[in-house]
């Protein structure tokens, strides 16, 4: 574990450096609000209805094709380190699992999930 | 406390300071590179008014950042506002943790100081699971302002950064099945021992690596998220002043470290040009130096090639349209990275069966 050590020293740092600047420039800065300047951004006119409206399902697609060939691709690094040694069983294996995968990826393809229209 | 531990954690967090510093600086002047080199190729000057040759420009600009007004828009949610730009910032940093800068360990006071902030077994694992996380602070971002163009921006960059995360993961197996290694500084090793940089086996693979790591950057042709025409200027159109400039920050930070993973993973890090061939020992000509100069040089020179790629795609080609994003990344880079692995799989197979028999 001693290797991440560093790793977490590294992520204090990184998330020291943002906090500190903050707080610092808040200090300096100018702070003058007024209703116009804290208007939510529209083009100059005023806002029109709801912002968190109903938004395409085209997202949720995608994010649930995510998390599958996400979850495959995880799979895929402990194999391929270790592919020398595995050798042809490991093919064998890993060329099963990824026609599986296919066969859904095809499925996906051909139901038109991969379409953005 | 454990004297040992101390000293440790002491030179850490000396290298962590560093590495901060230099890539901060070097941000700062990626920017005016940027525009610089973007300007000559449309036959402009560029910026030139701040020092010689617009030098200072980028102090300049970090210190108006610095200094304007921070506004937080009325309808808002407060926290979150000011935590998205933290929340992107802590992974494009600390994914530079794993990152070799060169080969060679120098001495100081006694201590050996390793190139490397720290070198794990599953360094591009971490690398990528550290820079996904950004893709929260973004959503965190396009929701918390309560606007219509971040909401937008934010959800385009979140399913383009995911879509993209598939081809890019898919391109360094290959890599990795060369290599025999997830640890960067072993993967460095191993094209030494192959005496092959891993761009010429894997050719395809460094194409998907470039073309999905642009997309992960939201890199021009892929900015989609920040399209000016249409989106205003994305997940961060709310934002000002010194949140702002975490998001520009980031962005950037990101950009090399795309470079500084091609760098290791497919051009050979730190060693130098064809590192077999003694009669060219003289490349490594900063060893009188030190032989740590040596191979940052060699290092900074290939990151620089891959930074100047960037650049000079942004200044030729148009942006995509999404639909067109989105097929490239489904329905072309993914078939063609998972065709990519077994390909190297089976040459693999029939290498190592022609070297036994």
């Amino acid at each position: 574990m001693e290797q991440y050590l560093p790793i977490l020293i590294f992520v204090l740092v990184a998330a020291a450096f943002p906090v500190v600047t903050l707080v610092v420039a808040r200090v300096i800065r100018p702070h003058k609000p007024d209703p116009v300047k804290l208007s939510s951004y529209e083009c100059g006119l005023e806002s029109v209805g709801e912002v968190r409206d109903r938004t395409s399902v085209r997202y949720y697609l995608i994010a649930v094709l995510f998390v599958i060939f996400d979850v495959e691709v995880i799979f895929m690094f402990p194999w391929a380190v270790r592919f020398k040694q595995l050798a042809l069983l490991g093919f064998v294996s890993m060329a099963t699992f990824l026609g599986i995968l296919l066969l859904g990826y095809y499925y996906a393809w051909r139901k038109g999930a991969l379409e953005w229209v | 406390m454990d004297t040992e531990l101390l000293l440790k954690v002491a030179v850490s967090a000396g290298k962590v300071m560093t590495v901060l510093l230099v890539l901060s600086g070097s941000v700062a002047y990626l920017v005016l590179l940027e525009r610089k080199v973007i300007a000559f190729m449309q036959s402009r000057l560029g910026p030139r008014r701040v020092g010689p040759s617009g030098l200072l420009q980028p102090i300049a600009d970090g210190l108006k950042l610095f200094l304007k007004e921070d506004l937080v828009p009325a309808k808002a949610d407060k926290w979150v506002f000011t935590l998205a730009p933290v929340v992107v910032i802590i992974p494009a940093f600390a994914a530079f943790a794993v990152v070799p800068f060169s080969g060679e360990s120098f001495d100081v006071f006694g201590l050996t100081i390793t190139p490397w902030i720290t070198d794990i077994n599953i360094g591009v694992l971490y690398i990528l699971g550290i820079s996904s996380l950004g893709v929260f602070g973004i959503i965190m971002a396009g929701w918390a302002s309560n606007s219509k163009y971040p909401l937008l921006g934010s959800l385009r960059s979140a399913a383009q950064l995911i879509s993209y995360e598939v081809p890019l993961g898919l391109s360094i197996i290959g890599v990795l099945m060369i290599a025999g290694t997830a640890s960067m500084v072993g993967i460095v090793e191993a094209q030494r021992e192959t005496g092959w940089w891993f761009f010429v086996p894997q050719f395809v693979g460094l194409f998907i690596f470039f073309v999905s790591g642009m997309a992960e950057t939201n890199r021009a042709p892929f900015d989609l998220p920040e399209a000016e025409t249409e989106l205003v200027a994305g997940f961060h159109t709310e934002y000002s002043g010194m949140k702002f400039s975490f998001f520009f920050l980031a962005e950037y930070a990101n950009m090399i470290l795309v470079g500084c993973v091609a760098t290791t993973l497919f051009m050979g890090g730190w060693m130098r040009p064809f590192p077999s061939v003694e009669a060219l020992a003289w490349l490594n000509f900063l060893d009188f130096v030190h032989p740590f100069w040596s191979g940052f040089f060699w290092f900074a020179a290939k990151l620089f090639l891959v930074i100047f790629a960037f650049l000079w795609i942004r200044a030729t080609f148009p942006r995509y349209r999404y639909d067109q994003l989105m097929h490239l990344g489904w329905k072309v880079l993914l078939p063609l990275s998972i065709v990519n692995v077994l390909v190297t799989a089976v040459v693999m197979l029939l290498m190592n069966s022609g070297s036994s028999a």
